[in-house]
């Protein structure tokens, strides 16, 4: 290799470290700079009420996405965040778990209320306009999309992105991810860190 | 041959096979269950475990309930976080093969529910396999979003994996 060859590989190996430090420096929860996830929006609860993000800052948040004619995936994370809170004790009272739908077409106010109840009292589930969702969906980096089934209801499922996000009080900025293969178990102990050190 | 051999012959060819079957029993179907729905839901999944004693391959291929409309195989694909269900053609049982169908994997989507899955009721559902034909099998149903068929409820049941 010549010497302005290797300059060159110097050069670029710099600036995709550069790049990958500025990357991840947005992950980092409590950094200096403006939380890449989690943003405003603007939600209507299964009272008919509308909701914002600055509703629920009082508490610890966690942020969920997808939808009730969901059997698999949805059940599995709503159960896992139920069994948190039971784990939680009298300490889940500084938690609040939001169930947002990706599918405001059928999920009504009146359906996500009904359906979060079946897992626990203390869920909240919001959905909204299209539009709205798709707002708090990229807040959120959220995926999602209508995949054509044609014995589903109405003709299709949805895709979506399945991840549990925390949200700390106060300033409402996001600080850890869990996944539905976090237990209840893991969920509580990691949400008793956060409290205790708060 | 006589006629009435000729019959014999024809009709034991006929009966042997089915004899056969039945006394090998290569599937079983086991642990049938199903996460309770909320009310006003028309969706759910029943999970069960399929085992293959036989020497021969065979497939599982379809699935119906009285409890809904339409009962499918389904499977859940996780991409990079993205959860898609998609429909399944059928699920391969290879000789000696013990699949489980469970949360996040395959599941029977049943879909149309005329009543919500009330949680320590039960319900029939058979399946069709390719080669050993339908096999009835009954459901418990276990609490919504239990992670197995003896998840009954309170506490979740997954305290001791981490």
């Amino acid at each position: 290799m010549n010497p302005r060859n290797s300059l060159l590989v110097g050069l670029v190996t710099f600036l995709v470290l550069i790049g990958m430090l500025l990357y991840f420096e947005e992950f980092t929860p409590g950094g200096g700079t403006i939380p890449a996830i989690g943003g405003p929006f603007s939600l209507e609860a299964s009272d008919g009420s509308t909701v914002t993000d600055a509703t629920y800052r009082d508490k610890w948040q966690l942020i969920y996405f997808g939808y009730t004619l969901c059997p698999d995936a949805c059940p599995t994370a709503l159960n896992e965040i139920a069994g948190a809170l039971e784990v939680l004790g009298p300490l889940a009272a500084k938690v609040q778990p939001i169930f947002i739908t990706v599918d405001p077409q059928r999920d009504t106010a009146k359906v996500m209320g009904d359906y979060v109840k079946a897992f626990d009292p203390r869920i909240v589930g919001l959905t909204g306009t299209p539009d709205q969702i798709a707002a708090a969906a990229r807040e959120f980096r959220v995926y999602y999309a209508k995949a054509p089934d044609k014995d589903a209801p109405d003709g299709y499922l949805m895709d979506h992105s399945s991840i549990i996000y925390v949200m700390r009080p106060g300033d409402g900025r996001f600080v850890a991810t869990f996944t539905q293969e976090t237990t209840s178990a893991q969920m509580a102990e990691r949400l008793r860190k956060f409290i205790a050190n708060s | 041959m006589t006629r009435m051999m000729m019959l014999t012959v024809a009709a034991l060819a006929f009966i042997a096979p089915a004899v056969a079957q039945t006394a090998t029993a290569p599937i079983a179907v086991s642990d049938a269950w199903a996460r309770a729905t909320p009310k006003g839901a028309t969706t759910g999944a029943a999970y069960v475990t399929v085992s293959n004693h036989g020497a021969g391959a065979d497939r599982l291929v379809g699935a119906s309930t009285p409890v809904a409309d339409k009962a499918q195989l389904h499977t859940m694909i996780d991409d990079n976080g993205v959860m898609k269900m998609r429909p399944v053609a059928g699920i391969e049982l290879t000789p000696g093969a013990k699949v489980a169908l469970k949360p996040g994997g395959y599941h029977v989507m049943l879909m149309g529910l005329k009543q919500p899955l009330a949680a320590g009721q039960s319900f029939p559902l058979t399946l069709t396999f390719e080669k050993a034909g339908t096999i009835e099998t009954t459901v418990k149903i276990a609490k919504a979003g239990a992670m197995s068929g003896t998840d009954m409820g309170g506490m979740n049941m997954d305290m001791g994996k981490h």
